[in-house]
């Protein structure tokens, strides 16, 4: 097996929280003590209310697709093209930007904006799981 | 309210100059600003030491530029190379005329972006709240893939299609063949539009902007020394600017709030309405933004983007001829000042087979979550 050529995250004081989530196969982000928006920046503020405070707190794994793309382009090493992006908005309100796992051919029409998914851990390397997302009710390719 | 100050007057633009566009390696951004500023100040009649104050967009090394052309400015600012940019670095300009600080200002961009080979996504390219955590482990990066995203959510929304994006594009390009300046001069068909690869799916080749050298540069004064200028002058009538970029960079409703905000703060500035206007720049870095911004300042209803455009209302002989030096798309992506410099054109009637009959209010509108508006007439407000 190759080394993973794709860009990693840099874990440090601010993210470590999530990485270690999910690591152990939770999805958890920051949410504001004042008012309970989650967060997909790892800063103390609630872009919602302007609240300093917030606690971490896991989250259902559920969502549909927000906004999809697909790259014909490389911008970055490792990746095979085409390959798609998705924004995924989960039940709760926040929205991550991931790759759509366990489709047929990848294309575009197998994840249209408003498809239910649910959230799949990739453990790409022994420090870091990324949060992937497949169609709910299907099983993770 | 008028564009003015306690000075009561008004700011007009007396002179344009831009450098030719394309591979130019014997020039550098601070090269290519100095070709443009020398050229605008011809244009106005002027020389460099005329010149009170610089405002520098993109090119970055204002301390070279000001030993060559020996200029000695009493303001000098840098604004960084985003095309957003554009709006601030003109308020500087407005703002040291209005309040009497000085007479003449310049706004001077330089880009060597070709020749240096920018590229616009990757690693060095911060898109997006933590895109090095959270969206470049997927692949996620570059300004186009979040106009692909956001197009495909109007098209779920809306039926927006692909044709209606086409007809932007060959709109523009349309417009192209009129302006000897344009780096691209070729009529597309709509199957040249769907053979063009695509880059970030949906979106193609023809779907981007293009990313060339060049320098731009407009020279401002106050109202009152303009009428003794060479050139007949163009007024700022409004100009109007508001930032949300909350959301990473891909806004909840296309940036329709926020510049639903600026359209109506520019046209109650310059106290004229859409009707009054005669024809259209629109910042178009992908044909997406086109739809999104004719929405936002209310050209055509909310959602009604596509439909709007492909009965060819942006064309020379539509409603609102739109882009008519061909836009970032076909002429060069200047990051807006070339479509400024073009309305000032426009304004004063000298683009022979391009011009607009009877352009006397011409607006730039520029969509996004940084958006900006300025509307320039023959008349002051």
């Amino acid at each position: 097996m190759s080394a993973y050529q794709k860009p990693l995250p840099v874990i440090d004081d601010h993210n470590r929280r999530y990485w270690a989530a999910t690591r152990e196969g939770r999805l958890e982000l920051p949410r504001c003590d004042a008012c309970g928006a989650f967060h997909t920046y790892f800063e103390p503020w609630c872009n919602a209310c302007g609240h300093e405070g917030v606690h971490w707190e896991q989250l259902s794994g559920r969502g549909r697709i927000w906004a999809n793309c697909r790259f014909h382009k490389v911008y970055f090493p490792g990746f095979e093209t085409p390959y798609n992006v998705a924004m995924v908005e989960l039940e709760e309100g926040p929205r991550l930007v991931t790759n759509i796992v366990g489709l047929e051919h990848g294309t575009l029409d197998e994840m249209p904006i408003g498809l239910a998914v649910e959230v799949v851990f990739d453990a790409v390397t022994p420090e870091v799981t990324l949060v992937k997302f497949k169609p709910a009710g299907k099983a993770a390719a | 309210m008028s564009l003015t100050s306690n000075r009561k007057d008004s700011v007009a633009v007396v002179g344009v100059g831009m450098t030719d566009f394309g591979k130019l390696p014997d020039h550098d951004a601070t090269s290519l600003g100095i070709w443009a500023l020398r050229n605008a100040a011809e244009d106005a009649g002027l020389t460099l030491k005329d010149i009170d104050g610089i405002a520098f967009h993109r090119l970055s090394d204002y301390q070279k530029f000001i030993q060559i052309t020996s200029m000695s400015p009493r303001l000098l600012t840098v604004n960084p190379g985003a095309g957003r940019m554009l709006g601030g670095t003109l308020q500087i300009a407005v703002q040291a005329i209005l309040s009497g600080m000085l007479d003449t200002v310049a706004v001077v961009y330089g880009n060597d972006g070709r020749t240096a080979g920018a590229r616009y996504g990757g690693k060095e390219d911060r898109y997006g709240t933590s895109a090095e955590q959270l969206w470049f482990p997927y692949g996620m990066t570059s300004p186009g893939a979040i106009h692909a995203m956001a197009f495909q959510r109007h098209a779920a929304l809306y039926g927006t299609t692909i044709e209606q994006l086409a007809t932007i594009s060959r709109t523009f390009r349309d417009h192209a063949l009129l302006n000897p300046g344009a780096v691209m001069r070729k009529p597309i068909s709509m199957q040249d539009y769907l053979d063009a690869p695509f880059i970030c799916e949906p979106l193609r080749r023809l779907d981007y902007c293009l990313i060339n050298d060049g320098g731009v540069a407009m020279i401002l004064t106050s109202g009152e020394r303009a009428r003794d200028m060479r050139r007949k002058p163009v007024y700022l009538r409004g100009m109007a600017q508001l930032s949300r970029l909350a959301q990473g960079e891909l806004p909840e409703d296309f940036g329709y709030a926020t510049m639903q905000q600026v359209s109506g703060r520019v046209h109650e500035m310059a106290g004229v309405s859409r009707e009054d206007v005669a024809a259209l720049m629109i910042y178009d870095n992908f044909t997406p933004t086109v739809l999104f911004t004719l929405e936002g300042f209310g050209y055509c209803p909310r959602g009604e983007g596509g439909r709007f455009v492909e009965d060819g209302v942006l064309s020379l002989k539509g409603r609102y001829p739109t882009n008519t030096n061909g836009g970032h798309l076909s002429e060069s992506y200047m990051q807006g000042w070339s479509l400024n410099v073009e309305a000032v054109r426009q304004v004063r009637g000298e683009l022979g087979t391009r011009q607009v009959p009877e352009a006397g209010i011409v607006q730039y509108l520029q969509g996004g979550p940084l958006s900006t508006s300025v509307i320039y007439g023959r008349e002051p407000s």
